[in-house]
């Protein structure tokens, strides 16, 4: 049976804190295959973070195996899984995680550079991408003049600098108004459509309504995993 | 990526300036202590240096009386003297001896027309010249005949010169020593600081015979203060000690059980022994300047502690999307290595500064070797590398997962 894309066996999570040992995902079983569009939802609390940070490679099971692209992560060390997250992976976050103090066209740059890719291309490539999220002509303009959903862009663009085979977006339209959370979503429904596999965390019905598969998590366990129509209902 | 990186760690420094020049300020107060006090400590080695090659090469005295337990260059003031002029022309006649001279001195006031001098008179014999290597600025030296029928001639020293006879040309006239006038045959050439602190220049030579008939008469007729021996090596100083003793021991009808009524000391050796005296004082500044910079290292340290901390959540992002541990080892090392070598560079110009001023403020020899600045760059670079290690370290080890949520 050859692997799919993203493949979980009996995965769990806990983290020991003052309470005790809190078990936060629970033996979790889920394939993904490439190309795919999945929206994770479940209330807060449910895991959803814990897991998306798993699946990119930002945090290491507890036990169980998780195999990305038929590569079991957990015996990775840590430059491995950052060669990974650079070239497989690319990032969207609530807060956006820009680098406050970069250009934009420094922080979709900066991917690159850690590619190792030569100046002029790195230059030539933030332009293509941020011209793509429609903030060509923004290159020199520093995070924070710029507003929420133009930064949430600027993240898609350097995700996307070194042709990731998959996005993870946790919560990506958590801090943006309804217009700019759909042009998010529209530019997610695109990448898709090119073939790029999107993994969503959000508890907004709506915008999961872009997903074709949609997965709800209960206490670290999974209620229900069902196929959807997809983007524009 | 290196120049990638140095723009990132450059901006990062411009924009804390304010924190960042505190930090270098360690840096430069540690490095100009440094290069300051080696530049005194190296300006004094060569001070004494310029002295002991003034004072000539491969001496031996010996002195009247016996050897004082400190063992100073007391040039046997005040002790009775004991020795004669024919014991230094004993002293000549052994091998490995190249020249000697006996010295007979005192002080006595000088008198030009209207000017008068109070300095130090020493009777001498012209081998004396050579023993200093000294020579003549004008006229000649006096010779061996002036020392057989004893004339009143002199040698005056740059200083005395000056003194008595300002700028007119001292060399054929009249100055009167005691009373007596004595013929000026020679101005010799300017000699600097003695290794004692005295002025060589303040002196004035007459021929030994002169000296110890005409002016220091003293009860034991024809004896004579010391008498300095040239050898002709280094090594034969050591090996001229005993000969010259039993020689001497023998002349004086010494017998076994009685004390030496000289002493013979080894001028070399004691030069050299304040060479290392020099060396340690230059060595102790450098090293008591250098916990300046090891203060500085740990201001270092402590920026970059508080800048990781403050930068977790960069160290995150930048984690996420691929940073390899190297990359953010080496973004935070450069910025220690670089806030530690623009300050060594800021310091060293401080320090070449400081050290100009207290040459112009106390006179002294200050020198500023291409080695002591060289060494202070590789000293900053490796108190950058070795204090910025561990902050660098603590970044790159941090979990990627645990610097993204840092709040
Ligand atoms: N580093 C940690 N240490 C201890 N407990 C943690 C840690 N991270 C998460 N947890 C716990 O794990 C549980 C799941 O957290 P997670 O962030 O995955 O939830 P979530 O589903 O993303 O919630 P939300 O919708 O509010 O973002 C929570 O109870 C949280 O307290
Ligand atoms: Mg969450």
């Amino acid at each position: 049976m050859a692997a799919s894309f993203i493949e979980l066996k009996d995965l769990s999570k806990s983290y020991l804190s003052r309470a005790g040992n809190q078990e936060v995902l629970t033996d979790l079983n889920l394939s993904i295959n490439e190309g795919e569009f999945v929206a994770l939802m479940g209330p807060s609390g449910s895991g959803k973070s814990t897991l998306m940070n798993i699946i990119g490679c930002l945090d290491l099971p507890t036990s169980g195996i998780y195999l990305l692209n038929g590569t079991d992560v957990g015996s990775l060390d840590y430059d491995e899984q950052a060669i990974l997250r650079n070239n497989t992976i690319g990032f969207i976050f609530q807060g956006f995680n820009l680098l406050p103090r970069a250009t934009l066209e420094k922080n979709v740059m900066l991917p690159l550079v850690y590619a190792r890719v030569g100046k002029e291309e790195r230059h030539d490539r933030a332009r293509v991408l941020l011209e793509k999220v429609g903030l060509g002509n923004r290159l020199l303009a520093m995070p924070n003049e710029i507003s929420g959903g133009e930064q949430q862009r600027v993240a898609i663009a350097r995700a996307l600098a070194n042709n990731p085979k998959l996005i993870l977006a946790d919560e990506p339209t958590g801090n943006l108004d309804s217009g700019s959370g759909r042009v998010i979503m529209d530019i997610f429904t695109e990448l898709n459509k090119e073939g790029i596999t999107i993994f969503l965390v959000t508890h907004e019905l709506n915008i999961a309504s872009y997903a074709k598969r949609q997965i709800k998590l209960l206490d670290g366990k999974i209620v229900q995993d069902e196929a959807t129509k997809g983007a524009n209902q | 990526m290196i120049e990638a990186l140095l723009t990132e760690v450059w901006q990062a420094l411009v924009v804390n300036r304010l924190r960042t020049f505190l930090t270098m300020l360690g840096m430069m107060i540690g490095v100009g202590a440094v290069v300051m006090m080696v530049a005194i400590g190296e300006g004094v080695q060569d001070s004494i240096n310029e002295m002991i090659s003034s004072m000539g090469s491969n001496l031996l005295v010996v002195l009247s009386g016996s050897a004082t337990s400190s063992g100073g260059m007391k040039m046997g003031m005040g002790a009775t003297p004991t020795l004669t002029k024919a014991d230094a022309e004993a002293v000549t006649e052994l091998p490995q001896v190249v020249a000697v001279s006996p010295l007979v001195y005192g002080t006595a006031q000088i008198v030009y027309g209207s000017n008068n001098w109070s300095t130090m008179v020493v009777g001498v014999t012209p081998s004396y010249f050579d023993i200093r290597d000294w020579p003549v600025e004008e006229g000649t030296i006096f010779t061996d005949a002036d020392i057989r029928s004893a004339t009143r001639v002199a040698l005056i020293g740059k200083t005395v010169a000056k003194s008595l006879f300002g700028d007119e040309d001292p060399v054929g006239k009249i100055i009167r020593i005691k009373q007596n006038p004595y013929f000026v045959v020679g101005l010799l050439s300017a000699k600097g600081q003695s290794l004692d602190g005295r002025d060589n220049d303040d002196a004035i030579f007459v021929p030994v015979t002169t000296a110890q008939l005409k002016l220091f008469g003293t009860k034991f007729k024809g004896t004579i203060r010391l008498f300095i021996v040239q050898a002709n090596s280094v090594e034969a100083l050591t090996e001229l000690i005993s000969p010259i003793t039993e020689l001497l021991r023998e002349r004086h009808h010494l017998s076994i059980n009685v004390e030496n009524d000289f002493n013979v000391q080894n001028l070399t050796a004691l030069a050299n022994v304040a060479v290392k005296a020099a060396k340690l004082l230059s060595l102790m500044l450098g090293a008591i300047a250098s916990i300046s910079l090891v203060v500085g290292g740990i201001g270092i340290m402590n920026i970059m502690l508080v800048s990781v901390t403050e930068r977790t959540r960069e160290i995150g992002i930048r984690a996420s999307i691929g940073a390899l541990r190297r990359d953010i080892l080496l973004q935070f090392l450069l910025e220690a290595v670089v806030i530690s070598l623009v300050g060594c560079m800021i310091g060293v110009v401080i320090g070449i500064g400081g050290a100009f001023l207290v040459n112009k403020i106390s006179g002294l020899n200050v020198i500023i070797s291409l080695q002591s600045v060289l060494l202070a760059f590789l000293v900053a670079g490796g108190v950058g590398i070795f204090f910025g290690y561990y902050p660098a370290r603590k970044a790159a080890y941090l979990k990627p997962i645990d610097a993204l949520r840092y709040q």
